[in-house]
């Protein structure tokens, strides 16, 4: 393979993936999704729902099994068992002395356990590492057709109550005495998560899908103190390392999600160091001129 | 005496409640507490930490039920008070996350939230009134800062022009002194008599009794209940303070404070 990437040129290196079907349609629903879970990632950071946005992830597992073993869509499954797990932690945190996080992790691991014994007991022709490790390389019409419905309709939603989620991650308290009804907002938040969670398991898988879920944002919360421009950058740089992470798996015959996510840290971590204004090595004049 | 004492308002009655009682899960926090405040007066929320200061703003505020008891605000229920934008509340600096990316502009354009519409598209009327508000704060200049990139005062004082922005007729302001620098005390006090002669109504929870003293038309003294209520000069007896500080006031009850002259107008 190495002798053979060097004799390709840059555009031969673009281009000769769009020959195939099946590349087309993974660099367009790997964008999309990065997109979704890039815009939604700048609401988990600024709320500081990273843990969430891990549990519902692992926690729509058992949802994606059965709802492929009754022949249902699986976006179906993996949001009910998705609401579902947030329900049950806002339960037990609500009736016991248990800490939150405590709650969540018990919660999420109980859920994922759930679907990794139902996997090996349902007999059917799911293919666990695909769940777990997705493979936008090898997914299929009807997958990509439901992952466009519900990007499209968590993106409509975002961007619709775009300020009042703002607002809500900022002073909840503020919301409320102005009228807006934060509860709504809340379930909103947790179930556009479930949705994001189940698109983005698409192409990065179950484990892997909690850091498209706040690497994005954390990249971009480094790069501006500004929101709109925060969730431009998130989006962006987002759809961009899903793009680029199915090149490289392409050329190299790699993990699809493993390489996404490894293009999303890289990214991150470019930005924690050179960041001009929060980086480790940031411009010291810049922030002396405010 | 100010001419809008005299007028029709003079008697309107801004924020009753009238023997509110809140428990949490069966742990009373604040027992048949009454309180009427009319238009155009300040009142200063005098009590030790957990007597029950706050669970009185989230009374008011609508943020916790009371078990019994009624409040109106402007003659309304509370949740139909915050559709009308009646109450605007101005938090504490610990409770906000300053490393949030928005600029103080935004700060000011989210008191103009409840009355925009689903959009929150922010119309010319928006506009001028975060720019009004902004100018009487003093903080025009420095609208395109980060929140975070403010001094604490300079904090307290956006979060005041977002009270301002809104419009609310009621105020309630959390210990609105803590670690301000001397220019936003100032400032802030000048604003609260403003506000006064305006025709608000303004609810300030504190437990520093200088300024309470300084222009607070009425005192509410509270631990668990509402322990005496009235005129300040009423009020502020030793005798009251010892059975709400449990005989150790915070502060002494007389020495010269630092914004006399400009209280006395």
């Amino acid at each position: 393979m190495s002798e053979f990437l060097i004799s390709i040129t840059p555009i031969d290196w673009l281009l000769d993936p769009l020959t195939h079907e099946f590349m087309r349609r993974a660099l367009m629903v790997s964008a999309l999704v990065g997109g979704v879970c890039g815009l939604l990632s700048c609401y988990m950071t600024l709320k500081g729902w990273a843990l969430m946005g891990d549990a519902v992830s692992h926690a729509v597992m058992p949802g994606v099994v059965v709802a492929y073993a009754l022949g249902l869509p699986f976006s179906l499954g993996a949001f009910v068992f998705g609401v579902g797990s947030v329900t049950l932690i806002g339960f037990i945190k609500q009736k016991s002395r248990i800490k939150e996080d405590t709650v969540i992790g018990l919660v999420f691991t109980g859920f994922f356990a759930l679907g990794i014994v139902l996997v090996s007991k349902i007999k059917s022709n799911i293919d666990l590492m695909q769940i777990l490790f997705g493979s936008p390389l090898g997914i299929s019409q009807s997958d990509v057709k439901q992952t466009l419905i519900i990007s499209f309709i968590v993106i409509f939603i975002l961007l619709l109550f775009r300020k009042d989620l703002m607002l809500y991650c900022f002073d909840a308290k503020h919301a409320r005495s102005i009228g807006i009804n934060t509860g709504i907002l809340h379930y909103l938040l947790l179930t556009l998560l479930s949705l994001s969670a189940v698109v983005g398991l698409q192409t990065v898988g179950i484990i892997l899908v909690v850091a498209m879920l706040i690497t994005p944002g954390a990249t971009a919360y480094l790069l501006t103190d500004r929101f709109n421009t925060m969730t431009i950058l998130a989006v962006i740089s987002s759809s961009f390392s899903s793009v680029l992470g199915v090149y490289i798996s392409y050329w190299s015959d790699i993990e699809t999600g493993g390489s996404i996510v490894l293009v999303q840290t890289l990214i991150f971590l470019i930005a924690f160091l050179f960041a001009p204004k929060y980086g480790i090595f940031k411009n010291q004049s810049l922030i002396n001129n405010g | 005496m100010n001419p809008i004492f005299k007028s029709h308002e003079k008697d309107f009655m801004r924020i009753e409640a009238d023997q509110v009682c809140v428990d949490y899960n069966g742990t009373v926090a604040l027992y048949d507490a009454s309180l009427n405040l009319k238009a155009g007066s300040i009142c200063g929320l005098v009590g030790m930490n957990g007597a029950g200061k706050s669970t009185f703003f989230k009374a008011l505020m609508g943020f916790v039920r009371p078990s019994t008891g009624k409040i109106r605000l402007n003659g309304l229920r509370v949740n139909q008070a915050q559709k009308d934008q009646t109450v605007a509340y101005v938090p504490q600096n610990e409770g906000i996350d300053y490393a949030f990316p928005v600029s103080v502009w935004d700060v000011v354009m989210m008191g103009r939230y409840g009355a925009m519409n689903i959009f929150r598209i922010p119309r010319e009327s928006d506009r001028r009134a975060v720019f009004h508000a902004l100018e009487r704060v003093d903080l025009l200049d420095l609208r395109n800062r980060p929140i975070g990139s403010l001094s604490g005062g300079q904090r307290k004082r956006a979060f005041l022009a977002r009270a301002i922005a809104q419009r609310a007729s009621v105020l309630l302001l959390d210990e609105p002194f803590a670690g301000v620098d001397v220019p936003t005390e100032k400032l802030m006090a000048e604003l609260f008599l403003q506000f006064r002669q305006e025709g608000h109504t303004i609810l300030i929870s504190t437990h520093d009794l200088n300024h309470v003293r300084d222009f607070c038309d009425f005192v509410v003294l509270i631990n668990k209940t509402v322990l005496a209520y009235g005129e300040t000069s009423e009020v502020f007896t030793s005798e009251n303070l010892h059975k709400t500080f449990g005989g150790i006031p915070p502060n002494p009850l007389s020495g010269p404070t630092s914004n006399k002259d400009f209280i006395n107008e």
